[in-house]
């Protein structure tokens, strides 16, 4: 059984049908793609599976229980977190603080005391790469390390599931290389990954299995090797990145 | 009531209301009473609905909510007062004159001069500016128009015809006229006209509108100018049924808010709907129901009526749709106000009790007694710290919750003495702080500062004028006592409000730099993101919502002390606005903010007292009394230029001088030096300090662009 299910969930805009009977599978200890155009509904997915924007229809589980009705705050705290497309940063705060505030958080419905969480921020922060700017405050890092700075809060709450929104845009080659290795640890610890991604090669290399949306709809899934291959997946990118 | 659709929510009003006008009919008085009263009730309600369009049109074209907008109206009925009555002007070329000319110019001046300084600013700093434009169109009002028996008469000089067996002012059927047209005229302008279409393009999407060749600025001001000149054509029109006076005038726009709530803040059809059930709603209980005399288990009912507009008000704002979590990036806000260490806010606390205590010693007794409002005031401001500054939820009813205080410290010093009266009055405060939080936290930014105003009209009308509240006239507020010690002189009660305020403001600092206070900084800069992270934003919102209320009580409670008595004329709905003026003056994110911001306000009403000798020299004289509205009103909307407040200056320029003198020479600081996007050159790689800069005056992520996305 997938650790996180998503049974075809639709959000409709108005007469607009952004997201239109979606089914989706996250598995523990492997990195599952989320790819598709700009406009596909990629993010709206991620904001019904974390509760941010309520379903039309459909059915969201996690470990096997029904959560869709369930508020966001309490979906994280079965082990769901996500980091953001648009940077959704504490940015008046530091590096340390913003991992420390989701550690506290964590805390407060987990328990641990106060050496505890520093232990955790440290360690979170040294995984991720951060141990530099630590003490920076957010508002003063570029675009790619406020990504991780996402990474590294998301990561502070022990997940069982991480949703990650477009986390290597703002990397350069050597920034995302050292991220996909990241990823890859992460997965081998258990955890269960759901990615979007621009970066094709990213995606192909890290993902084991992919599934694409086009206006709304999921258009195919499978291995990387199948969806590059796939007519209709080529039709929908025109092309333009997969090679 | 949320399975219902929208359909079925109309029905259920309608047929409610349908069934009550049968049984006024029926059982209350008769037809030709229901006419009568239903008619009144649909012209007040069509005046406010006139008002709230004006509301409407500005805040979706400029996404500013105008708090001044009956200020507006009250300037417009005063203007229209001087050219018609005093020059004597004949009533259409007056009527012209501000309608078209004076008004829509005086708007679009406001957009242009102070509002369009307002983009990227927080919500909290925009609605501050307009509140200091409020404050600052009451002063200037009170200023050339000194307080006298003026009047505007009816229009047609009150004469009526007989509808059926009753009689109509011909004054009222203009009013339902006037706004059936502004209906249609607004209605033919946004959807007909090419600047309609425009403006509501703004609103739709604003940079989208700009790349498409509009221009936001133009529509923002052109519909400022409409703005202004709705609220200036339901000011005239109201000022002959209420009186021409200022703070009546000025403060019916809380009526014309509810009108505005009603249709969301978006819906024309629905804000003037809105106005009618709100004036209808107004009129038959104030001729139905005999609220006047009545009293239920000791409570008097008298204070119901007027109350009524902020009853619905709070009740359409509760029945708003919870507001979705937002995400789509962090505004990146122009505030950033530092965080003292606790050694500094413990160096800083000693430092104002050891001056205060040396002031009252040199200080005149007068001096005394203003220096000890001034901290009392700026404990109240103190409240507003944690949450307006820290956690961003804005609040108009510091005084009201500090009026709570005063009361608690009256009833409880009788019996367990006054130190108890004290922690009572911060936990009366706070637990009412909590009861209100809980509907209203749903709600954010403006809307949540509208129902905190309604809370506060509400207690100022209906529960501070009760005989057992603060008595038939004033009430004693006695003074803490601590360990026997007693407070009684003057002096030592001015060094006993330094010492406290330097605790709480101690406090305040702590609770900032631990987990509560990194989470509330957290959820003002993204609640969604708090959310995702397992953060229960109802109970973080509602806990600072109560620390904030219980800080204000006990200010209250000081407060009353410090004169000595307190009345129900102490804790107006009007003074909780220089409250939070002073504070975001002074800096909200910080505790020397607040005591920079209680100590201005006080200095500026010493300024008006004192000076009222140079009264006699004609215009500077009602400028000084009214200094201190007009004081911090200029200085609110000079915000739009500063908006982290004068503290967070003095902080910054202390600091450096520190610094300096530790150091012996001024080294440059990081923070302070060139601007990273001036450095940026294509010459070499980008620092990523450069980087950032770059991605910031772009607001998109450089991959973002090259894909070429929406």
């Amino acid at each position: 059984m997938a650790l996180l299910e998503a049974r075809g969930i639709t959000v409709r805009f108005g007469g607009h049908v952004a997201v239109d009977a979606v089914d989706l599978e996250v598995e523990a200890g492997a990195v599952t793609g989320l790819i598709g155009p700009n406009g596909a509904g990629k993010t709206t997915t991620f904001n019904v599976l974390t509760g941010l924007q309520e379903t039309t229809a459909g059915q969201v589980l996690l470990a096997g229980d029904d959560i869709t009705r369930l508020a966001t705050h309490k979906r994280a705290r079965r082990g769901l977190a996500r980091t953001f497309q648009k940077l959704e940063v504490f940015s008046s705060l530091t590096v340390w603080d913003n991992v420390l505030v989701a550690t506290e958080i964590h805390g407060s419905f987990s328990g641990g005391g106060r050496r505890h969480h520093e232990r955790t921020v440290a360690a979170v922060i040294d995984r991720v790469g951060l141990g530099a700017v630590a003490g920076e405050r957010v508002d003063s890092l570029p675009t790619g390390q406020c990504r991780l700075v996402e990474l590294a809060r998301a990561l502070a709450i022990e997940p069982r599931v991480l949703l990650l929104d477009e986390p290597a845009s703002g990397l350069d080659d050597g920034e995302t290389r050292q991220f996909a290795d990241l990823l890859l640890d992460l997965v081998r610890d258990g955890l269960a990954i759901l990615m979007v991604e621009h970066d094709v090669p990213l995606v192909m290399e890290v993902c084991e299995d992919i599934s694409v949306l086009d206006f709304g709809r999921v258009i195919a899934r499978g291995t990387p090797e199948e969806i590059q291959s796939n007519q209709d997946v080529l039709d929908a990118y025109l092309g333009s990145e997969l090679g | 009531m949320s399975r219902l659709g929208d359909t079925g929510r109309w029905g259920v009003g309608l047929a409610l209301g349908v069934g009550l006008c049968g049984y006024l009919i029926a059982f209350q008085g008769g037809f030709s009473d229901w006419l009568t009263f239903t008619i009144l009730g649909i012209t007040t309600g069509a005046i406010y609905a006139i008002a709230a369009s004006g509301l409407v049109v500005t805040y979706t074209t400029s996404g500013i909510f105008n708090f001044a907008q009956g200020a507006f109206g009250m300037l417009g009925a005063f203007a229209y007062w001087q050219l018609r009555y005093d020059w004597g002007w004949p009533a259409p070329i007056a009527l012209a004159a501000i309608l078209l000319v004076v008004a829509p110019l005086f708007g679009a001046l406001v957009e242009r001069v102070i509002m369009r300084g307002l983009e990227g600013v927080s919500e909290i700093t925009s609605t501050v500016v307009t509140i200091g434009l409020l404050a600052m169109a009451i002063g200037i009002a009170n200023i050339v128009w000194p307080p006298a028996g003026r009047r505007v008469d009816q229009f047609f000089a009150g004469e009526s015809v007989t509808v059926g067996a009753i009689n109509v002012t011909w004054h009222r059927i203009v009013i339902v006229v006037v706004a059936v047209a502004v209906a249609v005229g607004l209605r033919f302008l946004l959807y007909r006209t090419r600047s309609g279409v425009a403006m509501r393009a703004v609103v739709d999407d604003r940079s989208l509108s700009q790349l498409n060749g509009g221009n936001p600025g133009r529509s923002a001001m052109l519909s400022w100018g409409l703005g202004a000149s709705l609220a200036a054509l339901s000011g005239i029109l109201i000022a002959p049924l209420l009186q021409l006076s200022v703070l009546p005038l000025t403060l019916l726009i809380v009526n014309a808010y509810a009108a505005a709530m009603f249709g969301r803040l978006k819906s024309l059809p629905l804000t003037f709907a809105g106005g009618l059930v709100i004036g209808i709603a107004e009129n038959y209980s104030a001729n139905y129901l005999d609220l006047n005399t009545t009293e239920v288990a000791g409570v008097s009912l008298a204070g119901l009526q007027p109350a009524i507009p902020v009853i619905l008000l709070f009740l359409i704002l509760i029945a708003l749709p919870s507001e979705r979590l937002r995400t789509g990036g962090v505004q990146r806000v122009r505030e950033s106000a530092r965080v003292p260490t606790m050694r500094s806010a413990l160096l800083a606390g000693g430092a104002l009790v050891v001056v205060t205590i040396a002031a009252s010693r040199v200080m005149s007794t007068a001096n005394v007694t203003r220096l000890s409002l001034g901290l009392a005031t700026a404990v109240i401001i103190l409240s507003l710290v944690p949450l307006v500054g820290y956690g961003g939820q804005i609040s108009l009813a510091a005084m009201t919750f500090a009026g709570l205080g005063a009361f608690a410290m009256v009833k409880v010093a009788d019996g367990p003495g006054p130190l108890v009266g004290l922690l009572a009055a911060a936990a009366l405060a706070a637990v009412v702080g909590a009861v209100i939080a809980l509907p209203a936290l749903r709600l954010a930014g403006i809307y949540l500062a509208l129902a905190t105003a309604a809370f506060a009209v509400f207690m100022e009308k209906f529960i501070f004028t009760q005989s057992w509240f603060f008595g038939a006239g004033s009430i004693q507020v006695p003074r803490p006592e601590v360990l026997g010690l007693t407070f009684d002189d003057d002096r030592s009660y001015l060094v006993l409000l330094s010492v406290l305020f330097a605790l709480l403001g101690t406090g305040v600092v702590w609770l900032r730099r631990g987990p509560f206070g990194r989470r509330l900084s957290a959820m003002k800069d993204s609640p969604a993101a708090c959310a995702t992270l397992g953060l229960d934003l109802t109970r973080t919102k509602v806990g600072v919502f109560a620390f904030s209320a219980g800080i204000a009580g006990i200010g209250g409670a000081l407060f009353g002390g410090v004169s000595g008595s307190v009345s129900s004329e102490t804790f107006l709905f009007a003074q909780s606005l220089p409250i939070l003026l002073m504070g975001v003056v002074g800096g909200i994110a910080l505790v020397s903010g607040a005591l920079l911001g209680g100590l201005l306000l006080q200095f500026f009403s010493t300024v008006g007292e004192n000076f009222t000798l140079l009264a006699s020299a004609l215009f500077v004289g009602p400028l000084i009394t009214n200094f201190a509205l007009v004081a911090p009103g200029l200085i609110g909307i000079l915000l739009s230029r500063n908006p982290d407040g004068l503290a967070a200056d003095l902080v910054t320029a202390v600091a450096r001088a520190g610094r300096w003198v530790r150091e012996g020479r001024s080294r440059p600081e990081q923070d302070t030096g060139p601007d990273p996007l001036d450095t940026a050159t294509f010459e070499r790689p980008l620092t990523p300090a450069e980087r950032a800069a770059v991605d910031r005056a772009l607001g998109l992520d450089p991959q973002e662009l090259a894909r070429g996305s929406a």
